[in-house]
């Protein structure tokens, strides 16, 4: 075996690879290539949690209403019209007779309703059963305390009829009913296989698209569902939806003209993220979340609300902005972004290290003198959440006297010291499940997971359930922001930096039937190709 | 001929001397070391001092441009090279101590010692070198670190570093054993060994005074590819965002941060040519200096000039 | 019983000590695999979902189930990808990563092997600087340097190879020859190493005084012994190729097992995690078992 030999090994091992490569049928473009980010964890509606999961989902099945592409609004669905009572607590919805699975099955309410009750079942282990809270008898089903699924707040009233019962009037209820965790489940595929349903072939799909093939970390292959109710609208035949999760690749392929459409900022490379905004064929929006930091309330030095108001006083928002994040995101002192669902948020503490000092100084610790060292924890996905870290080191030195350290830890690590409370100050941050503020508010309740921060104020408490309990909008949002102003203003066992803005890349003029929104929901029924 | 015979040490010596590319890459690592450690102090300009010139390429203030937060690239360059230099070092020391102690002992005990440490040794190589290194990192950011930022809070990052430390170089240690028990058990049956144990030398100071001194060839080879490999390591690491901890740099993190700069929307070339540049030119004098010290040890046909 | 039939027999012991410290030191990392930033619904639903996975048992029980499905070829399902088993998962990924390790090995050696060999035979000349410099290239640049450096400008400034993506043997181009790249530099090192060792031993001279043309002195006399420490130097390779292939596959977006590697760590899928170290560790046992065997076979001087 000598150095020829070697070539001749090189030359087989290529020919085998390219005979290799000769088997994997070379199959043409689809009409539609998407980057949708990470590979999901399920694309199970009932049990996903992820957004890439959710945008999979959305393609294969639909609920009673669905997302209005242009404004993220509920529109009709599976459901074509639908009564509301006057007290807001009771909805009918009236389904399509021409609701279909793409197997061929005629969809009925008994379907939507027995799919609901599986959902709030604590054994199907649905992350966001807590969507159902609003609906009567949610909470107590999901928490275990009632057993019979069946005195769930929703019945089929006849075979295409389904009325929901509430609570509380919920505004956004509509919203909810487009949400994933809302979505009809094809029974009798459930029956057969159980828990793995969402692996039959052929997989019963009620959305635009039906599902041809799935392969993992590479892609989703989509096929236009001819029995969809709305068909007619949906143009292209085949979508590929790719799974990665490297951004630098996903804008290689992008500006390479063999990815039409970057759903995901997440896959967008954060560094250039200023830059690609400039060019027409990225868009960039509003979006509903916020950045803020957590404070640890339960020891030293963090205990007392005074050092928590001092630092959050001395942080400078809009330079993190202009120099880290760079997107145009609006600073804020909030954690309820702008503009959900019609609400303005309480502008927070003020920016002023003149006063930021003197509480310093009067919770014990003149000009940083005395101060403990501290560890600002943040989690090392993305650069950006280190150099903000830098930042607030050098802001929080000049400004107050103190040290702080900066403790970087990967993901589950970050997520299990945060739940532990085994941190000083920690970088948090929350996506709106639907638009309103109600959902970033009520992360801080006493007994909520999200909260924490080890802060329970019965206030804060009495003042969400009076405005979930309140029928007028506009009195509502007024507690609401009662209770916000209560949380960043008071407190402060958070500090809100800024508003999210998202991102997604799509040629105009290749891609049609996307628009940016405040959800981020982009259907795949309105999305189409251009032809020229 | 009359001339009397150099002893083998100076003549490995000599054979070095002659060994320009060695010769060059010894000059350019004690340069590179003196420069990094004091020129940052000299010009005493903090590498972690931001300024409101971020993303500036270089010109005649910051001689390597700035990066995002407006921090003088140079003085992070000199600082990571001075990182970068000690992981490496440390690291490969932290393996040799091992390497060469597990060696030893397996390579002179024989027989059923031997049978296991070597075992031990084949476990190891079989565990994916990534996660016992992440395992370790991760256990000591969470069980010890907690500990010790109760006794001594502002010496955590130089903690952390030492833990990193100590944590590559528990990785690298496995091929030095092997190689020090092969050798070893080469060399027990010579003559002088013997000679040594008939008389009653006590073992560990066999192993310490006979044994060692004659291993000290093959574990310079060796020290000097794994120093490379572990300031790679290190850099690898980086990039997945376990390595050196912000503020502090080493060239592996400046690179790993760098790389974002191939991409074909907006190249700022300062941030990832010159700690890649440094961190090249810093491989290639270790390998430079370890092929000399290899030739100068074992000389070969054609060697030297 | 042969010390070789040994070392093979005693690879399922080896896999399991491996197994076994993995299974236990994973689980004493904090952050588990069903912990996300937004909380779950309620306790209940928390305990249906541990349930599910056995969560709740103890451990030493958890361990003794694990096992037990493993003898039978069941890796369990995976606690990251809901829908998928981890079996699932490696089949679809495994004959993935083990085409492009195959290839980058055929062009490391392919590359390699004639590089340093001329480099060796003439040294100084243009095969010698070539080899320094491939060499420097391959050692001194990490792979996520090179990598994006190559799509820069073969896949986007040039345009002759796709950026991205596994499918064609288009697409198996870059990513084989960054990966390639990097291992031939060191193969070469080694093989120019080991050649000029050997030249100047007695044995060469021998086989040189009984008239032998120079070709045949080198082929049969010179490459073979030469090639002892490139083989060795497979072993501690193919572990490397793995954390290279873990670049390569996220840069290049392929679908194969160097994804799972290290994220099913940062997940916390813990059966996933296992299920590679298993996989990789009998790989790794394998080949090193393999390589050994061609040791022997080439040089008959080794012997331990």
């Amino acid at each position: 075996m000598g150095p020829w030999g070697a070539v001749r090994a090189l030359g087989l091992a290529l020919i085998a690879g390219a005979w290799f490569f000769a088997g994997c049928s070379q199959a043409e473009r689809a009409d539609l290539v998407l980057h949708n980010g990470p590979e999901p964890e399920t694309i199970d509606p009932q049990i996903l949690t992820g957004q890439a999961d959710g945008r999979i989902a959305s393609a294969l099945f639909e609920g009673l209403t669905r997302f209005n592409p242009t404004n993220g609004k509920a529109m009709p669905g599976l459901a074509s019209h639908w009564d509301i009572s006057a007290d807001g607590l009771t909805y009918t919805f009236y389904l399509r007779p021409d609701a279909r699975w793409s197997t061929g099955e005629p969809m009925e309410a008994d379907e939507v309703v027995w799919s609901w009750r599986r959902a709030v079942t604590p054994a199907t282990a649905a992350d966001y059963a807590s969507q159902f809270f609003c609906v009567r008898n949610g909470r107590p089903i999901v928490n275990g305390e009632i057993r019979d699924t069946s005195r769930l707040g929703a019945e089929a009233l006849d075979a295409h009829t389904v009325r929901v019962h509430l609570e509380n009037p919920t505004p956004y209820f509509l919203e909810l009913a487009a949400s994933r965790v809302f979505f009809p489940i094809p029974r009798r595929a459930v029956e057969h296989l159980g828990d793995q349903w969402i692996r039959a072939e052929p997989l019963p799909c009620s959305g635009p698209y039906r599902l041809l093939g799935w392969r993992v970390n590479d892609r989703f292959r989509l096929a236009r569902n001819p029995h969809y109710w709305d068909a007619a609208q949906v143009t292209a035949e085949r979508i590929d939806i790719l799974s990665g999760d490297n951004p630098s690749t996903a804008l290689n392929l992008f500006l390479k003209g063999e990815v039409d459409l970057i759903s995901d900022r997440k896959i967008i490379p954060g560094e250039l993220g200023p830059e690609l905004a400039q060019r027409p064929d990225f868009h960039r929006f509003d979006y509903l979340g916020q950045d803020f930091i957590r404070f640890n309330t339960t020891r030293k030095p963090f205990h007392d609300a005074r050092v928590r108001r001092a630092v959050a006083m001395s942080l400078d928002r809009p330079r993190i902005t202009a120099r880290i994040t760079r997107m145009g995101e609006r600073p804020s002192a909030a954690v309820t972004p702008a503009g959900a669902g019609g609400y303005q948020p309480p502008p927070g503490v003020p920016w002023d290290p003149v006063s930021a000092r003197r509480l310093l100084a009067e919770a014990g610790y003149p000009e940083g003198r005395g101060f403990p060292v501290v560890e600002y924890t943040f989690n090392v996905g993305s650069r950006i959440y280190e150099q903000t870290g830098v930042e607030i080191q050098a802001m929080l030195r000049e400004h107050l006297g103190i040290r702080v350290e900066l403790r970087p830890l990967e993901w589950k690590t970050y997520l299990a010291e945060m739940s532990a409370l085994n941190y000083d100050f920690i970088r948090g941050s929350w996506v709106g499940d639907y638009d309103d503020p109600m959902t970033f508010l009520d992360c801080f309740l006493s007994d909520s997971g999200n909260n924490r921060t080890g802060w329970k104020e019965v206030r804060y408490d009495r003042l969400l359930q009076a405005a979930a309990a309140e029928v007028n909008p506009q009195r509502r949002l007024g507690i609401l922001r009662e209770a916000e102003t209560l949380l960043v203003t008071e407190a402060v066992p958070v500090t809100g930096l800024y508003s999210h803005v998202g991102l997604y890349a799509a040629d105009p003029r290749k891609i049609g039937g996307i628009w940016p929104n405040r959800m981020d929901e982009h259907p795949f029924f309105s999305m189409r190709r251009i032809r020229p | 001929m009359n001339t009397a015979p150099s002893s083998p040490e100076r003549q490995a010596l000599l054979r070095f001397r002659r060994n320009r590319w060695a010769v060059a890459g010894l000059i350019f690592l004690l340069l590179a070391t003196v420069l990094s450690v004091f020129v940052p102090w000299m010009l005493a300009i903090d590498p972690n001092q931001g300024s409101d010139s971020p993303f500036t390429a270089p010109d005649g203030r910051h001689w390597m441009g700035t990066d995002i937060h407006g921090r003088d690239l140079f003085s992070r360059v000199m600082i990571g090279t001075r990182i970068s230099l000690m992981v490496g070092a440390v690291g490969a020391g932290v393996s040799l101590i091992i390497g060469v102690g597990w060696g030893l002992v397996a390579g002179w005990r024989g027989g059923r010692t031997d049978a296991w440490m070597m075992r031990s040794v084949d476990v190891l190589y079989a565990l994916p070198t990534v996660v016992w290194v992440m395992l370790t990192l991760t256990l000591f950011e969470t069980r010890c670190v907690g500990w010790l930022s109760e006794r001594w809070p502002s010496s955590i990052p130089a903690f952390r570093l030492a833990a990193m430390m100590v944590s590559l170089g528990s990785v690298s240690w496995l091929t030095m054993a092997r190689v020090v028990r092969a050798q070893v058990l080469s060399l027990r049956e010579r003559p002088f060994i013997l000679a040594a144990q008939s008389i009653g030398v006590p073992p560990v100071r066999l192993m310490l005074r006979h044994l060692l001194p004659n291993l000290v060839g093959v574990i310079l080879v060796y020290l000097t590819l794994t120093v490379p490999a572990v300031v790679l390591y290190e850099s690898f690491l980086s990039f997945l965002g376990l390595g050196i901890r912000p503020p502090q740099a080493s060239l592996g993190s400046l690179i790993a941060d760098g790389a974002s700069q191939l991409n074909p929307v907006r190249v700022r070339w300062w941030l990832l040519v010159f700690p890649a540049g440094l961190m090249a030119l810093l491989l290639a004098a270790l390998n430079g200096v370890g092929e000399g010290l290899r030739s100068a040890l074992e000389p070969r046909e054609g060697d030297g000039d | 019983m042969k010390s070789w039939q040994a070392r093979l027999a005693l690879i399922p012991v080896l896999v399991w000590v491996v197994a076994t410290l993995s299974f236990f030191l994973l689980r004493a990392v904090p952050g588990g695999p069903f912990d996300r930033e937004r909380a779950s619904a309620s306790r209940e639903v928390e305990a249906a979902l541990k349930a599910r996975y056995h969560w709740d048992e103890p451990l030493w029980r958890q361990y003794a189930r694990y096992l037990g499905n493993v003898i039978r070829g069941d890796l369990g399902p995976s606690l990251k990808y809901r829908n998928h088993s981890v079996n699932d998962l490696l089949g679809q990924t495994v004959p993935v990563s083990l085409t492009l390790g195959a290839m980058a090995f055929g062009v490391a050696m392919g590359l390699g092997l004639p590089l340093g060999t001329l480099a060796a035979l003439r040294k100084g000349g243009w095969a010698d600087h070539a080899a320094s410099l491939l060499t420097l290239v391959g050692v001194c640049v990490p792979v996520f340097v090179l990598g994006p450096l190559l799509i820069l400008i073969l896949g986007l400034g040039l345009g002759w190879l796709p950026v991205a993506l596994w499918g064609s043997w288009k697409t198996a181009i870059l990513p084989t020859l960054t990966l390639g790249i990097y291992f031939a530099a060191r193969v070469a090192r080694w093989m120019r190493e080991g050649m000029l060792e050997v030249l100047k031993s007695p044995h060469v001279q021998a086989a040189r005084a009984k008239g032998l043309s120079e070709t045949a002195v080198i082929l049969r006399h010179v490459v073979p012994v030469a090639l002892v420490p490139v083989i060795s130097y497979t072993g501690p390779m193919l572990a490397d190729l793995l954390s290279g292939s873990f670049v390569v596959e996220n840069l290049f977006q392929i679908p194969g097992t160097g994804a799972f590697f290290i994220n099913s760590f940062f997940s916390r899928d813990y059966t996933m995690m296992m299920g590679m170290v298993l996989f990789y560790s009998v790989l790794l046992q394998v080949l090193n078992w393999m390589s050994d065997l061609l040791l022997r076979w080439v040089d008959p001087r080794i012997r331990s």
